[in-house]
């Protein structure tokens, strides 16, 4: 038995497509990306070394750090978010009835391609015909705001819907962890005459901790790697009002180019997302596991 | 005092569904109207005479070139990273070796990374192996980036399989692949269903890699065919919102017949990580 299942032929076999796939595809892009952001390249012709130059360029780029920021700016708007969709599924995990149809209905945008999300939202946004003015000029609004197109608003409008698309992401994880409480905890502390709020905020939510922790991990590193939805709904404009790291790199390489540079930023980008994530991992770090 | 309380949270509740399904709402009823009846009706009003023309425009116009790349593309990476993440997750679980946590370790390597790191060199890499513009370049790409995910779903239920039944297999005289693929793999049925579906709403969803990679319209899949789509109907929202209905409307489907499998998905990626 030991034997057979110790056979490293067979290991080999098994594991080699995995390993091979991710080593080339995923490891060896990673490390490559910061070689060439050493590079003066346009990708087409022979690359130059130019040493740390683009990084040193990086990190004196006013429009790098500006895309910095949003990113930033998504992440805590991100992590903040968390506090509805917590209170929603702890409604929702509160003995109602049709919570498992409604959770199912908050998950449907979640589903779809964020391509097919920006397009839906740039027709609510439509300052004149979407959705959303239609409303608030039935409403009597005078001059509606014209979402995307103000770089003052543009940033928070697209934060919208990604409220919109993660929300159902959220409530369903908290809604399965508030689940997995077990019930006699809860009607022993209403026996002892606890109100809902009390038993949700000194027992709900320190029990189902650790995955609050996890979504925190998610929801950050998640808005540090946004560029899908912001790429096809403003192409990170007006005037760069909602350029992120993503789409400022993936310009910089596919639209101006500048293969070199964009390399630099996307090394920057991966070292500052590791970087953020072990920070997070820390902070939200405990000494012992709650038990129950 | 306690109806009121309760009428407050279903309120809420009710609030938060209407947000989440308004807008599908009305991008369903819009791509049944004419711009006419957009722009001058009210935007919640049923189509007076619903204009299918807008479907038929879109198809006529070659969405159906993208939604087939979209199907066979989604199908083939997805069997691959199914059937490679299994014999990893296998080998990892199940085999008796030195390096199998350094192994998924470097697995899990891909779930925390930016992709748009990898972005610059593995377009290099393609040109200079002349897959750019070729729907391999893609099929590999999915199979790779979803092995990290797949495995990590698939972890857990691998360490449940009892011993007894690997023992029985080879007291019986299988061998290592017989007891893979005719006792392992459809024991696991029902773990690699959530697997097949998660993987297919990524692969159906993707957007980067194809922008990237694929310039010819031939192979283009849906999420890049309809942004081209969109830029020709400039104005037409009609068409524009049939586009995006039948960009969306298998995974809606899927997600009426599978939802309890998508939702077990959704959870397990997450909340193991």
């Amino acid at each position: 038995m030991n034997k057979i299942m110790s056979n490293k032929w067979i290991i080999f076999l098994y594991t080699f497509p995995a390993l091979f796939l991710i080593g080339v595809l995923i490891v060896v892009p990673l490390i490559l990306s910061g070689y060439f952001g050493l590079m003066d390249w346009d990708g087409i012709s022979a690359m130059e070394f130019i040493g740390l130059e683009n990084y040193m360029v990086a990190l004196q780029d006013a429009k790098f750090w500006e895309s910095a920021f949003h990113s930033f700016l998504l992440a805590l708007f991100s992590a903040l978010s968390l506090i509805l969709y917590l209170i929603v599924a702890l409604i929702l995990a509160s003995k109602i009835k049709g919570a498992n149809l409604l959770r199912k209905i908050y998950l449907i945008p979640m589903l779809l391609s964020s391509v097919a999300i920006a397009q839906l939202w740039i027709k609510v946004y439509n300052p004149t015909n979407g959705m959303l003015n239609s409303v608030l000029i039935f409403f009597g609004v005078e001059n509606p705001p014209n979402w995307l197109a103000d770089p003052d608003i543009a940033l928070y409008a697209i934060f919208i819907p990604i409220i919109w698309q993660y929300a159902g992401f959220y409530i369903l994880i908290y809604y399965a962890a508030l689940k997995n409480i077990p019930q006699s905890l809860i009607e022993a502390a209403k026996i002892d005459g606890a109100s809902p709020v009390q038993i949700a905020m000194k027992m709900k939510i320190p029990l189902i901790m650790n995955v609050i922790k996890v979504t925190i991990v998610l929801s950050v590193v998640g808005s540090l790697k946004y560029f899908d939805l912001i790429y096809v709904m403003t192409g990170g404009g007006p005037n760069g009002a909602s350029e992120v790291m993503a789409s400022y790199m993936y310009k910089l390489a596919f639209e101006s180019y500048d293969f070199g540079y964009g390399s630099a930023i996307g090394f920057l980008l991966l070292i500052i997302t590791l970087i953020v994530t072990i920070i997070i991992r820390k902070l939200t770090a405990t000494k012992e596991e709650i038990q129950y | 005092m306690r109806h009121i309380g309760y009428i407050l949270l279903y309120t809420v509740l009710a609030f938060v569904a209407v947000f989440q399904i308004f807008p599908i709402i009305w991008l369903v009823l819009f791509s049944l109207k004419s711009n006419q009846e957009i722009f001058a009706g009210n935007p919640f009003a049923l189509p007076t005479d619903p204009k299918w023309d807008n479907y038929l425009k879109v198809f006529e116009g070659g969405v159906g070139t993208y939604f087939w790349n979209s199907v066979w593309i989604t199908v083939v990476a997805t069997g691959l990273t199914i059937l490679i993440a299994s014999m990893a997750t296998y080998t990892i679980t199940r085999m008796h070796w030195k390096f199998s946590s350094l192994v998924l370790g470097i697995i899990m390597i891909g779930l925390m990374i930016p992709i748009h790191s990898a972005l610059i060199p593995l377009y290099n890499m393609f040109l200079n192996v002349h897959l750019i513009d070729n729907p391999l370049s893609i099929i590999i790409t999915y199979t790779t980036y979803n092995l990290p995910i797949t495995v990590m779903i698939l972890l857990g239920f691998y360490t449940t399989i009892p011993r007894e039944i690997e023992e029985a297999a080879i007291i019986d005289g299988s061998s290592i692949h017989r007891m893979f693929f005719q006792i392992i793999l459809p024991l696991s049925a029902p773990i690699l269903s959530t697997t097949v579906i998660i993987n297919m709403i990524y692969n159906w969803n993707e957007f980067v890699f194809v922008n990237t990679f694929i310039s010819s319209d031939a192979f283009k899949t849906l999420t890049v065919g309809i942004q081209n789509f969109i830029g020709q109907y400039m104005t037409d929202w009609g068409a524009i919102g049939a586009t995006l209905v039948i960009s969306v409307l298998p995974i809606i489907i899927a997600f009426l017949f599978f939802s309890e499998k998508i939702m077990e998905g959704i959870t397990a990626s997450a909340v193991k990580g």
